[in-house]
């Protein structure tokens, strides 16, 4: 993976398997603790406590088409290469969360990436879960939420692909805003 | 400097849609239409996989090709990533493997639009470890 964005697209295939219709991503970045987070909350069908432990284990997974699963594993790599920690938790039948930190100005640490993209790929094909996005930067934030999106759409499905191309660009607008917001302080 | 949307642009957007939208509608089921499937499994995604769903939805938009555009995990082809399933209606799917944004276009234009195979597809035959 060359983008933390890649990785969140990845760890929430495992939420959409677990039959979420809920998922929540959030990314913050705190320049003054020199911390970049990444939080992703399901409601899905959650882990059983005993497989919790393994399963930032590259040599397990409960797929059959193959014997590996690397999702959780490369993410967790990923935070500890940059100075940070991966995290677990998870309830049965109430969800998963699963959080990364980095330390934003590690040498090592991978770029946030198309973070737009990921999320409207998302968006576009799965209509039927609801997706939120928080980004922070310091104190500002953007939220994002399918669930107005649709309240606005109405009978226009979310798949539409003029409606995947609108929310590429506001989502990429407003990240840029957010941004050069901090620049600007 | 760039105005950022916001949800009342969107309801503009909807309003300028309904109207299009109605007429897909009319000849709406699933076996009626092109179908693209991404395969979006970690392996997918570190190859790119992304990128082609991009791909495949902006350009099947752009050249007007009513196609559905989803995701799907892990066949078993991790070697050949991305791989896509393609679904023409009334066939059989066919497996690409490599997918490359040149060879989605070719893809696009040849297979999608008419009817010729192209280089590329996993054969059926192809057997995962599970089931030797």
């Amino acid at each position: 993976m060359e983008e933390i964005a890649l990785h969140i697209l990845d760890i929430v295939q495992n939420s959409i398997v677990a039959c979420a219709n809920l998922i929540s991503i959030e990314v913050e970045e705190d320049y003054a603790n020199d911390r970049l987070i990444i939080i992703i909350v399901d409601n899905g069908k959650g882990i059983e406590k005993h497989l919790l432990d393994k399963v930032a284990d590259p040599f397990y997974t409960k797929r059959t088409t193959r014997k590996v699963g690397l999702g959780l594993s490369l993410l967790k790599q990923s935070a500890e290469m940059a100075g940070g920690s991966f995290s677990i938790e998870s309830e049965i039948n109430k969800g998963t969360t699963v959080k990364a930190i980095y330390q934003h100005s590690h040498i090592d640490r991978q770029p946030l990436g198309d973070i737009p993209q990921t999320i409207s790929i998302l968006v576009a094909s799965n209509p039927d879960i609801n997706f939120t996005y928080k980004h922070k930067i310091n104190n500002n934030s953007y939220y994002f939420d399918t669930r107005q999106i649709k309240e606005v759409l109405e009978e226009v499905p979310i798949t539409s692909p003029e409606v995947r191309v609108f929310i590429h660009q506001m989502l990429k607008q407003n990240i840029d805003m957010l941004n050069r917001q901090f620049k600007e302080i | 400097m760039e105005k950022v949307k916001t949800l009342d642009d969107l309801k503009k957007l909807k309003e300028q849609l309904k109207s299009t939208i109605e007429l897909r509608e009319k000849s709406n089921n699933p076996e009626s239409h092109v179908q693209v499937k991404v395969a979006m499994a970690t392996c997918g995604i570190a190859s790119g996989a992304r990128e082609i769903m991009s791909f495949f939805m902006d350009e099947l938009r752009k050249r007007n090709i009513d196609a559905i555009v989803s995701q799907t995990g892990c066949m078993g082809y991790c070697y050949a990533e991305p791989t896509i399933e393609l679904t023409i209606p009334g066939h059989e799917p066919v497996v690409y493997g490599n997918v490359t944004k040149a060879k989605a276009d070719e893809i696009i234009e040849k297979h999608i639009k008419n009817g010729i195979l192209v280089d590329g597809i996993i054969p059926v035959t192809y057997q995962n470890i599970n089931k030797k």
